[in-house]
């Protein structure tokens, strides 16, 4: 076919092809120019029906948030709860002028005029049509005021909601925790797909350690809602057939703390009015039945929302009420170490159980002056080691530091899980110290301060100089030496279950290394040397414990406070009261077969036999059902 | 290739070439086009962002695609046209084959049978897109134009062959698209008007054959289009919904990742064939006008080129994949806007997916590569 074409004409045909692309190019511009004309006609002359229809018939997909689980004490108590409450919403996409609306709902005193910079910002961050709550729980009347009040608030409604609630408030806030209002941060951190419809999540305590058990899973349903967000009812169920299945929320599971509320209400009790902590754990198992930091705050605060002024006052108050000193409070743990100290002695060979020394009142360093002084004046005389226990003698294991030495006092106080986090199952724990050369090669950048004195190791002896340790911690020693060396990780939580079914998964103890002592011999003689400060002849805390129903070991402390900061201002009271000695005590009880282990401190409390222990045999008395509200 | 005296003194305000005009123009590349295509594709991922509810993930995955596409252009505008040519027949051959092998034994999806899983997973008739203007260019290269009729049947078979292949896989919108770009190629080549009226009148019988070789659902888009009011939960749902996103744009539209429509995921096909009613919605009639204007000046680029080329089948080919792109962009937008029937074409370089664009990027690589390759003869 190809032979027969006739000689091609290149000119002519490049004439033709230059016609045709003319004609190809009116012919695009017109098809182009239709969808111009439509797009004016969609855009421009019908842009106003269009606008009314995307508001007025819409298809909304709703979050539906899960019930978050509730958290129960040890005897199935409620200790937060899910009540429901109307909130204030706004939904920005709807509000015409943001500031004016705000500024009148101030002037109303539905919302503070401090927050209105941070509703601005949330309005601005999030999807637009999207609500941002304006306040958590409306009471009666603002809900009556605010009803006559709507017209004149386009895009502000109530809602119900459910609002997370502690019945007991203060009383549980610092081992429970509290939820509050979810942060841009926390937004970044979360499923947003869990989270749809969330407000709030766990920030402190069981409730954020637990947060992923407690929340569930979100849900969704499809609703057909007018201009204003709200359902249109009846008549739209034929759109609804046709949408894709909703899906309902899985609630959050149930968790039960293995706190008891009866003893929490004591050791809170016996702490009133006072700065400090109690912690009491079961020593054979290593749950936690009591975690009380004093003062303490209201946690419903954060669960309804507080304003700027409300929180400021719980923030700047100088007793730290939000600080959980039970597990953020570092204190040098004084003479509390001794038991643990003595059988680091006794397993290292350092010292005997014969080995006497004449207390009088001080130690010196061989070649020194300096006075080491012991808290009794003018000393004890001749004591053995389980009388440098029960009456606390300093001198006693001033000398024998020299023996044991601060790297096998820092390996033994570390086996009984002094100096490091717990790994409690909840969260924010401070590690504290027991100081070693190591350390302190690493702490300081000076030459001088990395060497090691000697004078630090005889402080050490007693609980001074660097090391810090946490309440907690203090608690989980003592329940290691009530137990012979058997260590548990201190936990809260005791099960969680499942809503649905019922179903309960029981958190089992988790046993840590034991703190192995080669010979029995020296746990009976440290143990009963603790047994005999409470209950001895010439123990330092035998006025507590004399004439108790029940058998109990214990060891009193007192600690040095690290000197007020020069910028700080009190009057002159106050420096006073808040340069006293914080008193300590650790104790466990019965003292055959204990139940239960206690530390207690109370800042600036002076004596640890005289202020802390009466404390702490309290809550074993009520533990033991020797308690004045006993059931 | 390096310029005469005399044609140095013929042009003596040509500037020295800076550094890169002097790479573009070894790498075969068109500054003019490249920035218009690259305009189209920055607009193009902003919208993607807003229609896959912002999503970095997907928006990356995008921009990975559009990486690829990009470089499948450059190396196609590396071949000479000449190559091309000769290469031609076989690539056309070898593009039936892998049609029919889809029929066979090609992997499902979304009850139509397209893909084909060769090591790679893709769609032969992507390939076709560009193998038929080839084909048809190639048959009329040698030839005297404009075609005699008995040439113009023979191309029709070269067209009909591939289309009918894929309308029964089925794919009706890719297969009206590669006939459109075969046609384009005898309209350019002169065929006479009054043989276009005939085929036009005979097409009235045609698309009644048409009508009843067609599935159920396409049936009912041609239905909906004249009535979506008829079916408002069904069929005519896309339609409506994006009528109203594009409407109630408005002249500025509601602002980037605002859309109420679009992001109360209210709008089907958001991220794919509907995207330009996110773009309406979101960027109003000023974005929408912003982005023909910018695919009128590719097109545009286009037919210069095809202008300035020297032989026919250059030339054809030049023209038939600049006005099937022009194609693409009025039947996705028409289509949105609901002018013409919902048939799956996207719209070209904005659309969330990977074949198609490789394939367009291709055809931008021939545009360029026949540009410059050109023999700068004297006229």
């Amino acid at each position: 076919m190809g032979l027969l074409s006739p000689i091609k004409d290149h000119h002519s045909e490049r004439r033709l092809f230059i016609g045709r692309i003319i004609l190809s190019t009116v012919v695009s511009i017109l098809l182009l120019g239709v969808v111009i004309a439509r797009l004016v006609q969609l855009q421009v002359v019908d842009h106003e029906l269009f606008a009314e229809k995307s508001q007025g018939n819409r298809v909304r997909i709703e979050a539906v948030p899960p019930i978050r689980g509730l958290i129960f004490d040890r005897k199935g108590r409620v200790v937060a709860e899910n009540l429901p409450a109307y909130q204030l919403e706004l939904i920005p996409e709807q509000v015409h002028d943001l500031d004016d609306t705000l500024n009148r709902l101030a002037a109303l005193q539905l919302i503070e005029a401090d927050d209105i910079p941070r509703f601005k910002e949330l309005s601005r961050s999030g999807p637009h049509f999207k609500p941002v709550t304006l306040k958590f729980r409306l009471t009666e009347e603002e809900i009556a005021n605010f009803a006559i009040q709507r017209p004149r608030f386009p895009g502000v409604d109530f809602q119900p909601r459910l609002v997370r609630h502690y019945p007991y408030g203060p009383l549980t806030a610092h081992a429970v925790g509290y939820v509050g209002a979810l942060s841009t941060a926390d937004l970044e951190r979360l499923d947003p797909a869990r989270y749809a419809g969330t407000a709030h999540t766990g920030k402190t305590g069981v409730e954020n350690s637990f947060e992923s058990d407690l929340h569930g899973y979100a849900g969704y349903r499809h609703l057909v809602t007018n201009a204003r967000g709200r359902q249109i009812p009846g008549d739209s169920s034929d759109l609804l057939d046709s949408l894709p299945v909703d899906k309902t929320a899985e609630p959050g599971s149930n968790v039960y703390l293995s706190i008891d509320l009866d003893l929490q209400r004591v050791a809170a009790r016996a702490l009133e009015g006072r700065r400090g902590a109690v912690v009491a754990l079961d020593p054979n198992n290593g749950e936690v039945l009591a975690m009380v930091s004093s003062p303490s705050f209201d946690p419903n605060l954060f669960a309804i929302g507080m304003s700027t002024a409300q929180y400021a006052e719980l923030q700047d108050n100088p007793d730290l009420p939000l600080f959980n000193r039970a597990v953020r409070g570092t204190y040098p743990p004084g003479s509390t170490i001794k038991p643990m100290l003595a059988l680091a002695a006794l397993e290292t060979g350092a010292t005997n159980l014969t080995r006497k020394t004449f207390c009088i009142g001080y130690f010196s360093l061989p070649e020194s002056e300096h006075r080491y002084r012991d808290w009794k004046q003018g000393g004890h005389g001749p004591v053995d080691l389980h009388d440098a226990i029960a009456q606390s003698c300093d001198v006693y294991f001033y000398e024998i530091s020299m023996d044991i030495g601060i790297d096998a006092m820092h390996d033994y106080l570390d086996r009984f899980g002094l100096g490091r986090p717990t790994g409690v199952d909840i969260g924010g724990e401070r590690p504290g110290l027991v100081p070693s050369r190591e350390w302190k090669k690493s702490a300081f950048r000076d030459r001088d301060n990395q060497r090691w004195y000697h004078g630090e190791t005889v402080i050490a002896s007693i609980g001074q100089g660097y090391m810090l340790t946490t309440p907690l911690q203090l608690a989980s020693a003592v329940g290691t030496l009530a137990a012979r060396g058997a260590h548990y990780r201190p936990h809260l939580v005791a099960a969680v279950e499942n809503p649905f079914t019922g179903e309960r998964l029981m958190i089992p103890p988790e046993r840590l290394p034991d703190v192995d002592i080669s010979n029995d011999f020296y746990w009976d003689n440290v143990l009963e040397a603790m047994h005999d400060v409470m209950q001895g002849p010439r123990g330092t805390a035998r006025a507590v414990g004399m004439g108790a129903p029940y058998t109990m070991a214990g060891k009193s402390g007192t600690a040095q406070v690290v000197s007020i900061a020069q910028d700080e201002e009190y009057d002159e009271e106050e420096i006073e009261e808040r340069q006293r000695d914080h008193a300590l005590f650790i104790a466990f009880a019965p003292f055959e077969n204990p139940r239960i282990a206690v530390a207690v401190i109370v800042e600036n409390g002076s004596s640890g036999s005289g202020v802390a222990a009466p404390i702490a045999k309290a809550v074993m008395d009520q533990y033991l059902g020797f308690g004045d509200d006993a059931s | 290739m390096p310029l005469s005296d005399t044609q140095r003194l013929l042009t003596p305000k040509a500037a020295p070439l800076s550094d890169v005009a002097r790479l573009m123009r070894r790498l075969h590349i068109d500054g003019a086009l490249l920035s218009g295509l690259l305009l189209i594709c920055g607009m193009g991922l902003f919208v993607l962002y807003s229609a896959v509810g912002e999503s970095s993930r997907l928006l990356l995955n995008q921009v990975i695609r559009l990486g690829v596409a990009f470089i499948a252009m450059l190396i196609v505008a590396q071949l000479p046209p000449d190559f091309l040519r000769r290469w031609t027949p076989w690539g056309y051959l070898a593009g039936l084959v892998l049609l029919l092998l889809v029929l066979t034994k090609g992997d499902v999806g979304q009850g139509a049978r397209r893909w084909l899983d060769l090591g790679v997973r893709f769609q032969p008739s992507e390939a076709m897109k560009l193998a038929v203007p080839m084909m048809t260019a190639w048959y009329l290269h040698d030839r005297h134009i404009p075609p005699r009729f008995s040439q113009l049947l023979v191309i029709a078979v070269l067209i009909a062959v591939p289309t009918l292949l894929i309308a029964r896989q089925p794919d009706l919108g890719t297969a009206l698209l590669i006939a459109a770009s075969g046609v384009i190629v005898i309209i350019l080549a002169g065929m006479s008007f009054r043989l276009m009226l005939l085929l036009g009148l005979l097409a009235i019988p045609g698309a009644m054959a048409l009508w009843t070789f067609m599935k159920d659902y396409q049936k009912q888009r041609v239905l909906t289009l004249l009535n979506p009011d008829s079916d408002p939960l069904g069929a005519g749902y896309n339609i409506i919904q994006s009528k109203i996103a594009i409407g109630s744009g408005g002249l500025f539209g509601k602002g980037w990742t605002n859309g109420s429509q679009a992001q109360l995921e209210f709008l089907p096909e958001r991220d794919t064939d509907f995207i330009f009613a996110v773009l309406g919605e979101e960027f109003g009639l000023f974005g929408a006008l912003t982005i023909l204007v910018l695919y009128m000046f590719v097109i545009g680029r286009g037919l210069y080129i095809a202008v300035q080329a020297h032989d026919t089948y250059s030339r054809l080919l030049a023209g038939s994949i600049s006005l099937t792109f022009l194609v693409y962009v009025f039947v996705n937008t028409a289509m949105v806007t609901g002018l013409v029937p919902v048939v799956g074409v996207p719209l070209p370089l904005v659309s969330f997916g990977g074949t198609s664009m490789v394939t367009l990027m291709a055809g931008f690589g021939i545009l360029m590569s026949i540009h410059s390759h050109r023999k700068l003869l004297p006229h």
